[in-house]
């Protein structure tokens, strides 16, 4: 009886420090939300958000950073979910399992807890001065995907493995080759999961600062990349690519680092158009991972 | 084993494939040791035996899903008639012998699409994509596999929605629908029951009339009312091979009589 006594009491203190710790984790990011929108909120107006810096704390505005922020985005986005999708659909479907998988599977985990700054690093030496990219969207943009890579091969993997061997087998007794089972039944299977993975990944590649600053992304950019479509043929035009951009990060980075009160305020409602962005992409991802999980029902 | 014994008794029979030492080996462990077997044209042949004995294994040679994982080996030959290929032969695709030869798994495994999708999935692999030959062929699949009146009215509705052993009947329509030669069936009322595995059992000794059956089951009673033909097995070798009735009710060898009176297994 008193050890039934004893189990209730232990129980009850873990669902005590529980909440203590959900609390304190929710209540940090609340108080940041809640601050930023204090001091920033006060800046957000259509005029902040089509126009370029300026001098002029009140005259300032996010326009090429978003812009920036947007395009970087697309080239990540563009790498490294087709490259990270068909390296782990090869290492879980197609790639034998032997020392040299088991070696390249370690590295995959050990390259996503690589710090930042080293791929930035890297980029300045290969993009940067190697290639002549020169701190380019493409350039930014690779660095984000080589990034977040690993993230994305790690997590694909993990949703492809939720599909049960049991339906591969269903496939291939039928006739299938690989790659129908792959493609009729693995990837559509395992989408929702690996969805989700993505927007992680991409949410995290969307607010790094830090090797965009080493490959040397200005912080002051008064104009817009060319425009993706052109007058004459053949009206799709990379030129953008090769352009210089800002990127919301380092345009916050660059209003709090300034002396002047007023810029500090800009760079809080920068940091809550970032942090929107961010939430958009997770608010998409568990939509579209909702709908996915819906039409699937095992 | 004296090959005698795994010929057909009846010689009147027409042949849908021969196993000719047949040995298999996960790594280094000998699971199946040199295996004869004749299987009977549009006949039900029972694979029967303990749990561990290879009869599962056994089975799987026949399509070539060992091929699927690393490891794995077989060596001898499965003749499979008319055209007398060798389903072993390293130069037989897998996918062609998996295009001509059936399976239907121990426990249901439908894809997570609708009804109609999971039976038109083997021909739509296989080229066809014309609706109006789709229609057909899964309507006449649903049928032989008696799930027509059941699924008519919601062939477009989830295959998750249906009980255990109407997706058991499904995965059967599913193999139906491409016109397999062999159909091979791993006990697959293992995961339902008994008036489920009623229905299984009818729908067999059914489609024999259209297709050769090789099943394996533990229960012994299955496999005496479904086969035609059975093999007792017995830690990786096939022990006694003949018609049904003598195996159960005559058997030559000591360990068949002791498994199939309920000695041991």
């Amino acid at each position: 009886m008193s050890n039934l006594r004893g189990n209730k009491v232990r129980n009850a203190v873990f669902a005590i420090v529980g909440l203590i710790a959900m609390l304190v984790s929710s209540l940090t990011l609340l108080a940041l939300i809640a601050a930023l929108a204090m001091d920033g909120s006060s800046r957000f107006s259509s005029h902040f958000f089509f126009s370029f810096p300026s001098r002029f704390p009140e005259e300032a505005g996010i326009l090429s950073a978003w812009v920036g922020t947007s395009l970087v985005m697309l080239v990540t986005a563009c790498t490294a979910i087709p490259l990270g999708i068909a390296a782990a659909v090869y290492l879980e479907e197609y790639g034998s399992k032997n020392w040299l998988t088991d070696l390249i599977e370690i590295n995959i985990a050990n390259l996503a807890g690589v710090p930042s700054i080293v791929y930035g690093l890297m980029a300045l030496g290969l993009f940067v001065y190697q290639f002549r990219w020169g701190s380019s969207i493409l350039t930014a943009g690779l660095t984000l995907a080589l990034l977040i890579l690993p993230m994305v091969i790690i997590t694909t993997r993990e949703a492809i493995r939720t599909v049960p061997p049991s339906i591969r087998e269903a496939a291939f007794a039928l006739g299938a080759s690989k790659w129908q089972t792959v493609h009729d039944h693995v990837l559509p299977y395992s989408l929702g999961g690996i969805l989700t993975g993505l927007i992680i990944a991409l949410s995290r590649a969307i607010g790094e600062s830090a090797p965009l600053m080493t490959i040397g992304a200005l912080s002051f950019v008064a104009f817009l990349p060319h425009p993706p479509l052109q007058q004459e043929f053949p009206f799709l035009s990379f030129q953008w690519l090769m352009d210089p951009f800002a990127a919301l990060p380092i345009q916050t980075f660059n209003w709090i680092s300034r002396p002047q009160e007023e810029f500090h305020l800009n760079a809080a409602a920068a940091g809550l158009v970032l942090l929107g962005m961010t939430l958009a992409m997770n608010a998409l991802a568990i939509t579209v991972r909702a709908r996915f999980r819906k039409r699937l029902q095992w | 084993m004296v090959s005698a014994h795994m010929t057909l008794p009846q010689t009147q029979q027409a042949t849908k494939a021969v196993v000719k030492n047949v040995n298999f080996y996960y790594g280094t462990t000998h699971a199946l040791k040199n295996l004869n077997l004749t299987i009977a044209d549009k006949q039900v042949t029972a694979l029967i035996g303990p749990s561990g004995c290879g009869k599962t294994t056994y089975l799987r040679c026949f399509n070539r899903m060992h091929d699927l994982y690393p490891g794995n080996r077989a060596d001898g030959e499965i003749i499979l008639y008319p055209d007398t290929i060798n389903i072993l032969d390293p130069q037989i695709d897998p996918l062609e012998v998996r295009m001509r030869i059936g399976m239907v798994f121990q426990k249901p495994n439908p894809f997570p699409k609708s009804i109609y999708e999971n039976v038109a999935y083997g021909l739509r692999i296989r080229g066809q994509a014309a609706r109006s030959f789709l229609d057909e062929k899964v309507e006449r699949a649903l049928q032989e596999a008696a799930l027509w009146d059941e699924a008519k009215d919601r062939l477009h509705a989830s295959a998750s929605a249906l009980s255990g052993g109407q997706q058991q009947r499904l995965c059967i329509a599913r193999a139906l629908a491409t016109d397999p030669e062999l159909m091979l069936f791993d006990e697959p009322s293992s995961a339902l029951d008994p008036i489920a595995t009623g229905r299984i059992e009818e729908l067999v000794m059914e489609l024999k009339k259209k297709v050769t059956i090789l099943i394996v089951t533990h229960n012994m009673q299955q496999a005496a009312r479904v086969s035609d033909y059975t093999a007792f097995m017995y830690l990786g070798e096939v022990i006694e091979f003949g018609a049904t009735d003598k195996i159960f009710t005559n058997p030559s060898n000591r360990l068949t009589e002791d498994y199939v009176t309920g000695r041991f297994g």
